[in-house]
C-alpha cells in the first residue's frame, strides 16, 4: 500500500500546527520587508553619496547571496556577539531584510512612476518635504506596488521551509518529522506540498486580478 | 583573526565543483525544460497546453524545500529505488526554475510581433522553418536577460542541497564550523557569501556576452539593464 490514510489522519494535526508557524513567519516577515524596504528606496535617493551608496552595496549584496546562507549567518553570528533571539525571530528577520532587499527596488520603481509635474507642483506649493512624500508622492506610488509587494509575500510564503534550517517547525519541518519518526515520507512531504499549492495558487490568481485593476 | 584564513578558504573551495556541478546540471535541464513548457502552452493541442499548465502551476507553487524533500525523501520509496543527493538536487534545481522559465519562453514568444508571423507565411515557409528561423531568433534576444535572473536565482538556490548532504559550498562552511571556532563565525560566513557573488557575476558577465552576441545576430541594440530590471521585478513568480 502506497498511501496510507490511516497515518495520514494521524499526522494532520502536527501538520496544521506547522502550518500555523509558517503563516506567523510569512506575516511578520512581509512586515518587516515592507516596512525596511520603504526605508531602503528612500534612503537610497538620499543626496549624501555615502548613505545611497552603501545602500545600494548592501542592496547588491543581499539579494546575490543564498537566503540560506544568510540565515545561517544570523543564526551564528547574533549569539557571538551578544545578541539572542529565539529562531523563529531569527528567521523573520532573516527573511524581512532579505526580501527588503527586493522590495526596495519595487518601491523605487514605484516613486520613480510618478509623474514629474506631482513634483513640481508640489514644489511650487512650497510643501515641506515630509508633506511632499506623505502627502503627494507616497500615495501615488504605493497603489502601484501594491501586486509586486503582494507576488513577494507569496515568494516569501514558499521560502519559510528554509527556517526549517535553523531549527523552526514549520510546515515542512513539521512533515519532515512526522516522516522521520515513522519512516514514511510520502503522506507528509505530499501535505504539505498540497498545502502550498492551495494557498500559493489562489494568492497568485488574487494578486493578478489586483494587477489588473491597478492597471499595469 | 586571520590565521585560519586560508583552512577556512581551502574547505570552501572545496566545496565549489559541487555547487558548479549542480548549477551547470540545473541550468541544463531548466533550459530543457523551460522550452518544452513555454512551447507546450503555446501549443494548438489543448492536451499538450493543460500538461504545461499544470507543471507549470504546480512547480511555481510549491515551496523549493518541499520539492527537494520530496524528490530526495518520498520519490525513492515510490519507486523503489535510490537517488543519489546530487542528483536528486539536479532534478529539483531544474525541474523548479524550468517552471519559471516556461514562462519566460512564452511571454518571450508572444512579444514577437505579428507582422513576422505574417511575413513567414506570406513567404510560404513551414510552421517549423517559421518558428525556427524567424520567430524564436528574436525571441532569444528577448529572453536572455530574464533568464540571467533565473539562473542566478538557480545557483543561490543550489545552497539549499546542502540540506540533502551535497557537499556543496554551504554544507562545507557549515562543516568547517563544527570545530567551532568563535568569533571567526562571522567570517567564515562571509566567505561563503563572497563565494556566491562571484559565482553569480561569472554567470552575468556569460550571459552578457551572449546578449550581445544574440542580439548583434539579428541586428538590435542590447536592452538596457535598467529597463530589464524593472521589468523582471513588476513579473516576479
Amino acid at each position: 500500500m502506497i498511501w496510507d490514510w490511516e497515518f495520514t489522519g494521524r499526522i494532520i494535526p502536527d501538520i496544521l500546527r506547522g502550518l500555523v508557524v509558517t503563516f506567523e513567519a510569512t506575516v511578520l516577515g512581509s512586515i518587516v520587508a515592507f516596512a525596511l524596504g520603504l526605508v531602503l528606496a528612500l534612503l537610497r535617493r538620499s543626496r549624501i553619496r555615502l548613505v545611497s551608496g552603501a545602500v545600494w552595496v548592501f542592496v547588491e549584496f543581499v539579494r546575490s547571496t543564498p537566503l540560506l546562507v544568510q540565515l545561517y549567518f544570523l543564526f551564528n553570528v547574533l549569539p557571538d556577539i551578544g545578541v539572542r533571539f529565539s529562531s523563529l525571530t531569527t528567521g523573520v528577520i532573516g527573511l524581512g531584510v532579505h526580501y527588503a532587499c527586493y522590495t526596495s527596488e519595487v518601491y523605487r520603481a514605484g516613486i520613480e512612476g510618478v509623474p514629474r509635474g506631482q513634483w513640481e507642483a508640489a514644489t511650487a506649493l512650497s510643501l515641506p518635504v515630509h508633506r511632499v512624500w506623505t502627502g503627494v508622492i507616497l500615495p501615488q506610488a504605493i497603489p502601484r506596488v501594491l501586486p509586486a509587494l503582494g507576488n513577494y509575500t507569496i515568494s516569501m510564503f514558499k521560502e519559510t521551509p528554509l527556517l526549517l534550517a535553523i531549527g523552526v517547525l514549520d510546515l515542512v519541518g513539521a512533515a519532515q518529522e512526522a516522516g522521520s519518526e515513522a519512516y514514511r515520507y510520502v503522506e507528509p512531504l505530499t501535505l504539505a506540498g498540497i498545502c502550498f499549492l492551495l494557498l500559493s495558487y489562489p494568492s497568485s490568481l488574487l494578486v493578478r486580478r489586483l494587477e489588473r485593476r491597478v492597471g499595469i | 583573526m586571520f590565521e585560519n584564513f586560508s583552512h577556512f578558504l581551502s574547505v570552501l573551495l572545496q566545496g565549489v565543483p559541487a555547487t558548479v556541478i549542480a548549477t551547470l546540471g540545473g541550468i541544463a535541464l531548466c533550459i530543457v525544460l523551460s522550452f518544452a513548457a513555454g512551447f507546450g502552452m503555446l501549443s494548438p493541442w489543448r492536451w499538450a497546453r493543460l500538461i504545461a499548465r499544470v507543471y507549470v502551476e504546480v512547480w511555481r507553487g510549491t515551496s523549493e524545500v518541499v520539492q527537494l524533500f520530496w524528490i530526495f525523501f518520498a520519490l525513492p520509496l515510490l519507486v523503489g529505488f535510490e537517488l543519489l543527493p546530487l542528483w536528486a538536487g539536479i532534478l529539483v534545481l531544474g525541474l523548479n526554475h524550468g517552471a519559471y522559465g516556461g514562462e519566460i519562453v512564452r511571454g518571450a514568444v508572444q512579444a514577437v510581433p505579428k507582422e513576422q508571423h505574417e511575413c513567414a507565411v506570406a513567404l510560404s515557409f513551414s510552421p517549423v522553418q517559421r518558428m525556427w528561423r524567424v520567430i524564436l531568433p528574436q525571441a532569444v534576444v528577448e529572453m536572455i536577460p530574464p533568464f540571467n535572473n533565473l539562473f542566478i536565482q538557480l545557483l543561490k538556490s543550489s545552497a539549499l542541497l546542502s540540506l540533502i548532504f551535497v557537499h556543496e559550498i554551504t554544507y562545507q562552511g557549515r562543516d568547517v564550523l563544527e570545530p567551532n571556532f568563535t568569533g571567526q563565525i562571522a567570517l567564515i560566513y562571509l566567505l561563503m557569501l563572497a563565494l556566491y557573488l562571484v559565482l553569480s557575476v561569472l554567470i552575468t558577465a556569460v550571459m552578457r556576452v551572449l546578449e550581445r552576441r544574440a542580439a548583434a545576430a539579428v541586428g538590435r541594440k542590447p536592452v538596457e539593464p535598467a529597463k530589464v530590471l524593472g521589468r523582471v521585478e513588476g513579473g516576479a513568480i
